[in-house]
């Protein structure tokens, strides 16, 4: 596995996951990197969304699902007893394949998060967060007369945009990114792109893309996925350049898929 | 030898037969309002509505029965509207599905169907004798709640499940607890349905006699409720009393009682249906 520079933010130890009776995760053994791309590809079904949300542990709150081994972020095991789901939320971001603001303004959709968590005491503070996370997002200069307005008005790229700047306000280490540019149109993906490069600098970022392409020229790091298993994990630049395994090849290659 | 019609005809034949069968449904409705509107609209007066029944019920207003009627039926929905929110939230956000819980959801479907004289006679057993309240606004009022619970709770369990999980999702993404999420999230979203569902019940209730035949209502109390203890006068039972109980009463006064029952219970329904169109315009999602 990837054993090269930058520091390991993400241990997955011997992770198995069961929809009640299917095993939809066999025995996961990954390392990830801190502030690099990564992301997660394979065909339809073949465990990575799954993946992606044990990470944030979202798959607790489906009917059903039994998770073994170990994810250890910073180290400690977010699996165990002692640790808090909320907490754990609260570091580890997401975004969701369709862009999902709540039916709130644009001011309020930042806000949510930040008076819950109870990060800000006064107003201004709240104000102060609102604008940078939405400066971070490059939302702020064509909304910052508009706080107030619905976040359904919206188009779906800032809609998605506005859900990014959402998670950031809050401050997590890590984001996790479920297809975020799906649902939107080739000229939004781009934009959509470069935002998370640079969203790299402060964060380590862990994206399911059913979109070859968008793996390669966006991610440092890839994981090939099938039917539940890791095939490959390497640097993005290798897996699909020179990749140890023939299925890897086979699928980006698409040979096969 | 066999007859055929051609399809033109036939067409025809089920098209007018369709029709006939949708105005046999308005034609009902629209006589009943008519003829309480016609003989009951000179009742209709200030005083009608804000005094004291006179002559043996024969003359006066029916200010008692209609205090007794809101004062039942706001008891009730104080009562079964938490309850049956609550209910539907553990359900709709809580419950995992096993054999329990589909119990539960056995029991709330069959408590619906469950006839409204038979709660008449539970709550006579229950509230009244057992529990000692007596025939009271209080009894009345339990007994009440007790027959809406259901349809509260299956109204406000469509309400949560109609809002999106993508909102769940985004909410705990963001830390924030599975109760807060509801409380904050999930609630607020359901709200204008869970409303319109109280509503509908109220108006529903309104309406109900045979729950408050045992339980509340009285044939005629001379002042009005002073506590939650005392028997009253309501709106369906008086309308009862005052149509086969009383020899000559005046048909204007019957129709007039009619009248108010009836205007109280479809403003209710009013109200409601605007609502749900006021939020469904506005909602966006």
């Amino acid at each position: 596995m990837v054993k090269k520079k930058g520091e390991v933010k993400i241990q997955i130890k011997d992770l198995n996951l069961y929809y009640s009776d299917f095993h939809a995760l066999k025995n996961i053994n990954m390392d990830i990197r801190a502030n690099r791309i990564t992301a997660l590809i394979g065909p339809s079904g073949c465990g990575k969304s799954t993946l992606l949300r044990t990470l944030n542990r979202i798959n607790d709150t489906i009917d059903g699902v039994r998770i073994t081994g170990e994810i250890l972020i910073n180290g400690k095991n977010i699996y165990g007893e002692d640790m808090q789901v909320d907490r754990v939320r609260k570091e580890v971001g997401m975004v969701f394949q369709r862009p999902n603001p709540f039916p709130l303004s644009i001011y309020n959709n930042i806000a949510f998060g930040l008076e819950i968590n109870r990060m800000v005491k006064t107003k201004k503070e709240t104000d102060k967060i609102v604008q940078e996370s939405l400066e971070d997002v490059l939302l702020w200069d064509d909304l910052k007369n508009n706080l107030k307005m619905s976040a359904l008005n919206l188009s779906l790229e800032q809609q998605q945009r506005l859900c990014v700047a959402r998670v950031i306000a809050i401050k997590p280490q890590i984001i996790l990114l479920d297809e975020p540019c799906s649902a939107l149109d080739p000229k939004s993906t781009t934009n959509l792109e470069e935002l998370m490069q640079e969203m790299k600098q402060k964060y380590t970022l862990v994206i399911v893309t059913h979109n070859m392409q968008q793996a390669a020229r966006l991610s440092d790091d890839t994981a090939y996925m099938f039917m539940g298993n890791l095939i490959e994990f390497d640097e993005t630049s290798i897996i699909f350049t020179n990749p140890s395994k023939k299925e890897t090849d086979d699928y980006v290659s698409g040979r096969f898929g | 030898m066999s007859f055929k019609l051609s399809p033109k005809l036939s067409q025809q034949i089920a098209y007018t037969l369709l029709v006939i069968s949708t105005i046999i449904v308005i034609v009902p409705v629209l006589t009943v309002i008519v003829i309480i509107i016609k003989n009951g609209w000179s009742a209709l007066s200030w005083e009608f509505l804000t005094t004291m029944p006179k002559d043996g019920m024969r003359a006066g207003g029916i200010l008692p029965a209609i205090l007794g009627t809101l004062a039942i039926v706001s008891c009730a929905i104080c009562i079964t509207l938490p309850v049956g929110v609550c209910a539907a939230i553990y359900l709709n956000e809580y419950a995992k599905d096993n054999l329990l819980t589909r119990i539960i959801k056995l029991a709330i479907v069959n408590l619906a169907g469950v006839p409204s004289v038979v709660y008449g006679l539970f709550g006579l057993g229950i509230f009244v004798m057992l529990l000692g309240f007596g025939v009271s606004i209080l009894a009345g009022a339990l007994t009440l709640s007790i027959m809406e619970l259901p349809v509260i709770i299956t109204t406000a369990r469509g309400a949560l499940s109609s809002v999106p999980y993508s909102f769940r999702e985004a909410s705990w993404s963001l830390g924030v607890s599975k109760w807060q999420t509801i409380r904050r999230v999930v609630l607020p979203n359901a709200l204008p349905g869970i409303m319109t569902g109280a509503i509908l019940s109220i108006s529903r209730i309104s309406g109900e006699t045979a729950p408050i035949l045992f339980t509340a209502a009285a044939f005629y109390v001379p002042h009005l409720p002073k506590s939650m203890f005392d028997q009253v006068m309501a709106l369906p039972y008086h309308l009862y009393i005052i149509s086969t109980q009383i020899p000559n009463m005046p048909k204007n006064i019957i129709f007039g009682t009619a009248l108010v029952l009836l205007l109280m219970v479809l403003s209710m329904s009013l109200i409601a249906i605007v609502a749900r169109l006021y939020f469904r315009k506005i909602r966006k999602w």
